[in-house]
């Protein structure tokens, strides 16, 4: 098995504001095989969006303070220098943004910026990039390129718009390409056909996805494994049906069972997750997540959970919850098949005193004899 | 576009018209020295004056005499005569204006370059040391009167009689020859004209700056790998430099109605000294005409200036 072609471990972002220490992203590890989809699912202010900037090497601003290690193919992305990173931003990791409408320059041609994008990374002449420019927007769908690449971002819908933004990230043939929450800003018919456009291209041209979305009907579709963050950390991680069929974390049952769905009865309430996500300032003690988790315990504010193997079939699947396993299959089964929190809370009894094995040693077990 | 020009030509022609009238009216109005006893010569008799006023016109009616001027002026370019000078408006104004817009066209060019690169070092490094050593340079430049700083140049700078003799002092450009020589006696004018505008435009430049740096577009252009002066030159200050230019041409335009100011402390003859002078002496028909040079001056380059937007930004339309 060949090395993977991105591999996180254990990065931490940090901003120093004058309020404190923001800590977006708090030790996340992953890794993207080639040619292959990473989802990573998150909350506005889950550190998604800005553990892949890192990974571009776009937060290196003066206030930030990384740690940990991204190695791309091998090279070490974190200490590379500004010179070398710009080599591969555009060139072999690429990465598409949210909103398309002001994403492209409105003062130049849609052409002149993805010639400019071609010319940056690949010694070309002019018309051979142009060339390979109008080959590309024919590639995305747009039609009769060879008339449109003279136009300009306002002369096009927000769909064609994000098109042009992959055209242009996908010109330079990347190995990567990240995509921030591509169809967020896009209609649901518009949403669809992007994300079967970013399918295709991918099986043609072989390129690795990690697609960043708050949105779980987007991961169902595209991804093969799945990510799920929350306040700058990864709480649950495994294969994509894992993570429908199985899930095993609070959080990840809560936006599972607030997605409205056509085959549950009418009169089923859509259960969300209640509270706010946290500050990443002063983050809440312990488990992260136990202000908002209906199946909290004394001992979750104090422990903070580590995400480590779910102990199922799937070999990937890893879990940060210091509920037992036995516990959460039950409650699981319980939500899923229909009940709320608050009913299965009823059925099912969390033992207090037996917490999973991240929360034992010398804390674990003055706090489990509470 | 076409349609949108000629529009916009008309309503100059309008606004241009309407400025006549409201200068004529204003000058009317003012009591001042009166014209046929100023050209009647010593001791001068009522019925001499009388008919003094009648050869000049001055006993039509008020509106009789505005039409006459109005029509001079736009079909004939007649800004009627001096009375003091004893010669046409005409002439005084434009022997004069080329000399104007050398200074002015000049100091414009200064002033934009320097105001533009201060702006951009000053929103690249922002809050560092060469930061706010320009801002704050900036602020006294602003608030440093024209005449002062003229004044100070010359005293010390002057190659007459200051301290350092390195540049031509006032008085120079007149008896300058040859395009290098005028340059360069205008290099202390230049400087001293530019320094307001320079500092307002390098603030203005570094706040527009500051804004763009911030938008999605400059986020994608750092994503495609270009280096970071790309990033702030081609997509940065490609678009933050549109109202800069704006402002620019609005300001070109009022100054071809002179640089009062300059132009008295160092003695170049051009619109504005004029005008200074006419006032002074209460010449009324030359400040009408200086007035309506400097309308001029603004309505032309303010539909200059818009339709100059439209090939920064192709989003407007017309």
């Amino acid at each position: 098995m060949s090395e993977p072609l991105l591999e996180v471990k254990d990065l931490a972002v940090h901003f120093e504001t004058e309020d404190g220490v923001v800590q977006a992203v708090d030790g996340i590890s992953y890794t993207v095989e080639r040619g292959k989809t990473l989802g990573i699912v998150g909350e506005s202010g889950s550190g998604k969006s800005v553990s892949s900037m890192t990974v571009m090497g776009l937060t290196r601003a003066g206030n930030a303070r990384i740690s940990g290690s991204i190695t791309f193919e091998g090279r070490d992305l974190l200490n590379a220098s500004d010179a070398d990173m710009r080599k591969v931003r555009g060139g072999e990791v690429a990465m598409i943004f949210q909103d398309p409408l002001s994403s492209l320059h409105p003062f130049y041609k849609i052409g002149d910026q993805l010639i400019e994008a071609h010319r940056s990374h690949n010694d070309v002449s002019k018309a051979k990039a142009r060339d390979r420019a109008v080959e590309m927007l024919g590639l995305v769908g747009l039609p009769d390129p060879r008339r449109r690449i003279d136009s300009y971002p306002h002369e096009f819908s927000g769909g064609m718009r994000q098109r042009v933004m992959i055209a242009m990230a996908l010109i330079n043939d990347p190995k990567l390409l990240i995509a921030d929450e591509p169809t967020t800003a896009l209609d649901v018919t518009v949403q669809a056909q992007i994300l079967e456009l970013i399918q295709k291209l991918q099986a043609e041209l072989d390129t690795a996805v990690v697609m960043i979305t708050h949105d779980l009907g987007v991961v169902a579709e595209v991804t093969e494994e799945i990510a799920v963050m929350y306040a700058g950390r990864i709480v649950e991680y495994g294969k994509s049906d894992t993570i429908f069929a199985a899930p095993e974390h609070p959080y990840t049952w809560g936006l599972l069972k607030s997605i409205p769905r056509l085959d549950t009865p009418r009169d089923q309430e859509l259960v969300p997750i209640f509270g706010r996500p946290p500050s990443l300032i002063n983050k809440p003690s312990g488990c992260s997540f136990h202000p908002r988790c209906p199946y909290v315990r004394e001992a979750h504010k104090k422990v903070d959970p580590a995400l480590e193997p779910a102990g199922d079939a799937d070999r990937t699947h890893k879990v940060a919850c210091l509920l037992p396993s036995e516990t959460r299959r039950s409650l699981w089964a319980g939500l899923r098949a229909g009940d709320t929190p608050a009913e299965v809370l009823q059925e099912v009894e969390i033992p207090a005193e037996k917490l999973s094995p991240s929360a034992e040693g010398p804390t674990g077990e003055e706090v489990a004899g509470q | 576009m076409a349609s949108y020009i000629a529009r916009r030509l008309l309503w100059t022609l309008l606004l241009l018209l309407v400025i006549t009238a409201v200068t004529f009216l204003i000058f009317y109005v003012l009591p001042t020295a009166d014209p046929a006893a100023q050209r009647a010569g010593r001791d001068p008799s009522p019925e001499l004056i009388t008919a003094i006023r009648h050869q000049l016109g001055l006993d039509k009616s008020l509106p009789a005499q505005y039409v006459d001027y109005t029509k001079n002026l736009f079909l004939h370019f007649d800004f009627g005569q001096s009375f003091i000078n004893n010669t046409s408006v005409r002439s005084l104004i434009f022997d004069r204006l080329p000399n104007t817009l050398f200074l002015v066209l000049g100091a414009a060019v200064v002033w934009f370059v320097i105001g533009v690169s201060i702006g951009i070092i000053s929103a690249v490094r922002r809050g560092s040391f060469w930061d706010r050593l320009l801002m704050g340079g900036a602020l006294v430049a602003i608030s440093a009167p024209v005449y002062w700083m003229g004044l100070v140049c010359l005293y010390l700078f002057s190659n007459d009689i200051g301290v350092w003799h390195i540049f031509p002092g006032s008085g120079a450009y007149q008896d300058a020859h040859g395009f290098f020589a005028k340059c360069w006696s205008l290099v202390m004018p230049w400087l001293v004209l530019s320094a307001a505008f320079a500092a307002i435009y390098a603030r203005l430049l570094r706040s527009n700056l500051l804004e763009t740096m911030n938008e999605d577009y400059i986020r994608t252009a750092r994503a495609k790998g270009l280096s970071e002066r790309r990033v702030v030159l081609r997509h940065g200050v490609r678009s933050a430099i549109t109202p800069v230019v704006t402002v620019l041409g609005l300001d070109i335009g009022i100054l071809m109605g002179g640089a009062i100011l300059t132009e008295t402390v160092f003695n170049i003859d051009g619109v504005g000294r004029l005008s200074f002078d006419a006032i002074q002496r209460g010449d009324l028909a030359t400040i009408q005409g200086t007035t309506i040079v400097l309308a001029a001056g603004v309505a032309i380059m303010s539909l200059v200036v818009d339709i100059l937007y439209a090939f920064l930004d192709p989003r407007v339309r017309y």
